[in-house]
C-alpha cells in the first residue's frame, strides 16, 4: 500500500512500566502501520501490551525507545504542546468508558474538540455536532446531559465526539467492552461505516472476536509483541 | 465566552455548595475588611481634622539660639599665617522662647506657595476666676481673622458667637469643660489673673474642639487684650501656619526651620504618637479581618483540591482532546478568579452597606475628638485593599490545584480507569 494511504506508523516501539523490580518491559519492539480507510483490531490477551501501545499512538503517552509518525510527521521526540496539538487535529479517541463531560449535554460534548481546534464559528460548530449526532442516531437528544443518556447513548455520543475534528485517525480501546451485544454491533457498525465514510485509519482494540473479525484486518499480541 | 472559563463554570457550579461556603468567606473578609478600614481610617481622618483645626498645620515657636564651635588652625614656623574657623553646631542647639519677629515672619510666611495662612498667638498661664471658684488656664491671645483661617474655631463654637467676640474688646471665648468647671455661661464675667495683672471679661462664645485637654484649659481673648494681661508687648508666642496640601507640612516645617532660624513642629511631628496608635490599630484590624479571608482561602483550596480529584477523567479527556495543561490550569484558576470576582464585588456591597450603617450608629467620644456618631472614611483604596488581600489568598488557593491538574498525564488516569 503506497504511503499515501498512511495515517500512522510506528517502528520498534519499546515501553516499560513500573518502577524498581516492578519495572515490567510492557512493549518489546513493536512496528505497526495504520492505513486510512481501514479498521484494524488489536487483539491479545489482558496485560500483553494492547492499550499501552494504543496511548502511544495516540500520544498521550511516550516510548522509551523507537519511533511514532502521524501523517508522515515524526511525533516520538515531540514536546508536550506538538504531542498535544497532534491530538487535536489528528486523533480521535474512543475509550470503553465514553468519558463524556458530565455537566455538558450531548451537543456541548461533540463540540468541545471543535472549540479547542477553533476552525469553526459557535454556530458552524453546533452545526456540524448536531450533524454528527444525527449520524449516530441521537438527533432527539442533542440537549440531554450525559447524565440523562443509556450507556450506549453515551458511546454513541463519545463515537460523534471522536470524529468531530474530522482526525485522520480513530483510536477506539475497547469501545464496546462496556456495553451489551446489541449496543457493542450498532457502536461497532456506527465506527467503521462513518471513519470508512471520511477515509479514517480506525485501530480498535477488542476482547471481542466477533468485532475483530468484523475488521479489515487482525494484529494478535502476546508479551508485548505482535504474534503475526 | 472562553472554552475553560465556559468548563470552569460548570465545575463552579457543580460543586455549588462547597463553592457558597468559600464564596461566603471572601464576601464576608472582604466586607469587613472593607468595614473595620473605614472605621479606624474614619476616626483617623477626623482626629487629624480635629488637630489641623485646632493646633493648625504648623507651628512655628522658639528661637533657635546658634551655639558656634571654633577651632584655631596655624601653619609651621614661627611667621605662619594662624586662622580661627567658626561652625555652628546642631548637637548643642538651645532656643530662645518665642518668636521675636513675629511680623517679619508672617510676611516671610507668604513667600511660602503652600501657606494659605498664619496667625501669631501669645499665650501665659492665668488663673480665671467665677463667682463659683477659679481654674488655672492658659490664655491664647489671637487676632480673630487671622485665627480662623488656621483654624476651624468658627465651626467649633457651640454658644454664643465668634460676631459678639469680634465687637466685644473685653470678649473671651471659653472652652465647654472650663466653662462647666466655672458655671459660667455666654453674658457672665470672669476675671482673669496673671502676676500682678488682673482683668475682666465677659463670655461671648464658648468652644469645643473634643480634644478634652483644650477645652478645659484654653482661654481666647484678642492679642492686644492678652499682650496688656501677660505683660507681652512683644513677639509671640509661637504662629500657627496652615497649609494647602497639609501632607507636605514636614517639608514645609524643615524649609521654614531652615529659613526662620525657628523650632518649627509639623502636626504629623506633634501628634506622632497618636497617629501611630490609628496606624497600629489599621493594621491590626487588617491583618485579623484578613484571616477571614485566610480561612475562606483554605476552604477554596480543599474544594479545588477535592474537584481536581473528582474531575480527573475529564482532564485526561480533555488532554486527549487536545486541550493543553495551560488550558487545564486555566479551567482551575478561572474558578477560583471567578469566586474572587463574585466575592469582591458581593463584598464591596456588603462593606459599602454596612459602613453606611455603622456611619449612622450613635457613639458620644470626648477626649482626643469630639463625635455624637462612628465615624468612617469612604476611601476606594479600602476596597482595593481588600479585593488584593482576597486575589493573592485565593490566587494561592487556585495555583496548587491547578498546577496538580495540569501535571496530571492522561495515558495514566485512562489506563488506571481501564484496570
Amino acid at each position: 500500500m503506497s504511503t499515501t494511504h498512511l495515517a500512522l506508523r510506528c517502528d520498534n516501539l519499546h515501553r516499560y512500566l513500573g518502577e524498581g523490580e516492578g519495572r515490567v518491559h510492557v512493549l518489546r519492539g513493536v512496528s505497526f502501520e495504520a492505513h486510512k480507510g481501514r479498521v484494524t483490531a488489536i487483539v491479545g490477551p489482558s496485560g500483553c501490551g494492547k492499550s499501552t501501545l494504543l496511548y502511544l499512538l495516540g500520544l498521550l503517552d511516550q516510548p522509551e525507545e523507537g519511533s511514532i509518525w502521524i501523517r508522515d510527521r515524526l511525533m516520538s521526540n515531540s514536546g508536550d504542546l506538538d504531542r498535544t496539538a497532534a491530538r487535536c487535529e489528528h486523533i480521535g479517541f474512543v475509550f470503553q468508558f465514553h468519558f463524556l463531560m458530565q455537566e455538558f449535554t450531548a451537543l456541548e460534548n461533540v463540540m468541545m474538540p471543535m472549540r479547542r481546534l477553533g476552525r469553526l464559528g459557535e454556530t458552524e460548530m453546533a452545526a456540524r455536532a448536531r450533524a454528527l449526532l444525527q449520524d449516530v442516531g441521537l438527533g432527539d437528544k442533542t440537549h440531554r446531559l450525559a447524565t440523562q443518556l443509556s450507556g450506549g447513548e453515551q458511546q454513541r455520543v463519545a463515537i460523534a465526539r471522536a470524529l468531530a475534528n474530522q482526525p485522520a485517525i480513530i483510536l477506539a480501546d475497547e469501545p464496546t467492552g462496556n456495553l451489551d451485544q446489541k449496543n457493542s454491533a450498532m457502536v461497532f457498525d456506527l465506527l467503521t461505516r462513518l471513519a470508512k465514510e471520511n477515509g479514517q485509519a480506525v485501530v480498535l482494540v477488542t476482547h471481542n472476536p466477533d468485532i475483530a473479525n468484523r475488521c479489515d484486518e487482525i494484529r494478535p499480541m502476546r508479551d508485548g509483541e505482535f504474534v503475526r | 465566552m472562553s472554552t475553560t472559563l465556559r468548563i470552569a463554570l460548570r465545575f463552579l457550579t457543580a460543586k455549588k455548595r462547597a463553592m457558597l461556603m468559600s464564596l461566603a468567606g471572601i464576601v464576608f473578609g472582604v466586607g469587613f475588611f472593607v468595614v473595620t478600614q473605614a472605621q479606624t481610617s474614619g476616626f483617623e481622618q477626623f482626629f487629624i481634622r480635629t488637630i489641623l483645626g485646632t493646633n493648625g498645620a504648623i507651628q512655628i515657636r522658639d528661637k533657635i539660639q546658634d551655639t558656634m564651635g571654633s577651632m584655631a588652625a596655624a601653619g609651621h614656623g614661627p611667621n605662619a599665617p594662624r586662622a580661627e574657623i567658626s561652625v555652628r553646631s546642631e548637637g548643642t542647639r538651645k532656643y530662645i522662647e518665642g518668636v521675636e519677629n513675629p511680623d517679619l515672619v508672617m510676611e516671610a510666611l507668604r513667600q511660602f506657595r503652600n501657606v494659605s495662612g498664619a496667625s501669631m498667638v501669645v499665650r501665659g498661664s492665668v488663673v480665671a476666676d467665677s463667682s463659683f471658684r477659679n481654674e488655672t488656664a492658659q490664655a491664647y491671645g489671637i487676632k480673630l481673622d487671622d485665627h480662623l483661617a488656621v483654624s476651624d474655631m468658627e465651626r467649633q463654637i457651640v454658644r454664643g458667637s465668634l460676631e459678639e467676640f469680634r465687637a466685644a474688646h473685653a470678649g473671651a471665648v471659653v472652652g465647654t469643660v472650663l466653662a462647666e468647671r466655672l458655671a459660667i455661661d455666654i453674658g457672665d464675667t470672669i476675671i482673669l489673673r496673671a502676676g500682678d495683672q488682673q482683668r475682666r471679661y465677659r463670655v461671648t462664645a464658648m468652644y469645643e474642639t473634643g480634644v478634652r485637654d483644650i477645652d478645659q484649659v484654653r482661654i481666647y481673648l484678642h492679642l492686644g487684650e492678652a499682650r496688656s494681661l501677660l505683660k507681652k508687648v512683644t513677639g509671640a508666642s509661637f504662629i500657627q501656619v496652615n497649609l494647602f496640601d497639609k501632607d507636605r507640612a514636614p517639608q514645609d516645617a524643615r524649609l521654614m526651620e531652615q529659613v526662620f532660624r525657628h523650632g518649627v513642629a509639623s502636626w504629623q511631628e506633634r501628634e506622632k504618637t497618636w497617629l501611630e496608635v490609628f496606624r497600629a490599630l489599621r493594621f491590626s484590624s487588617a491583618i485579623t479581618v484578613s484571616t477571614i479571608i485566610l480561612i475562606s482561602g483554605l476552604g477554596m483550596f480543599n474544594t479545588l483540591a477535592m474537584i481536581v480529584m473528582e474531575k480527573t477523567k475529564e482532564i485526561a479527556i480533555l488532554r486527549s482532546m487536545g486541550y493543553t495543561r495551560e488550558d487545564i490550569s486555566r479551567i482551575f484558576l478561572w474558578q477560583g478568579a471567578l469566586v474572587l470576582m463574585a466575592g469582591s464585588v458581593l463584598g464591596w456591597i456588603l462593606g459599602a452597606a454596612v459602613t453606611y450603617g455603622v456611619e449612622r450608629l450613635p457613639i458620644r467620644i470626648r477626649g482626643i475628638f469630639s463625635t455624637d456618631h462612628f465615624m468612617v472614611d469612604w476611601s476606594p483604596w479600602h476596597y482595593v485593599a481588600a479585593t488584593v488581600t482576597a486575589t493573592v489568598v485565593v490566587m494561592f488557593a487556585s495555583l496548587v490545584p491547578a498546577r496538580r491538574a495540569a501535571r496530571l498525564e492522561p495515558g495514566d488516569i485512562i489506563r488506571g480507569t481501564a484496570q
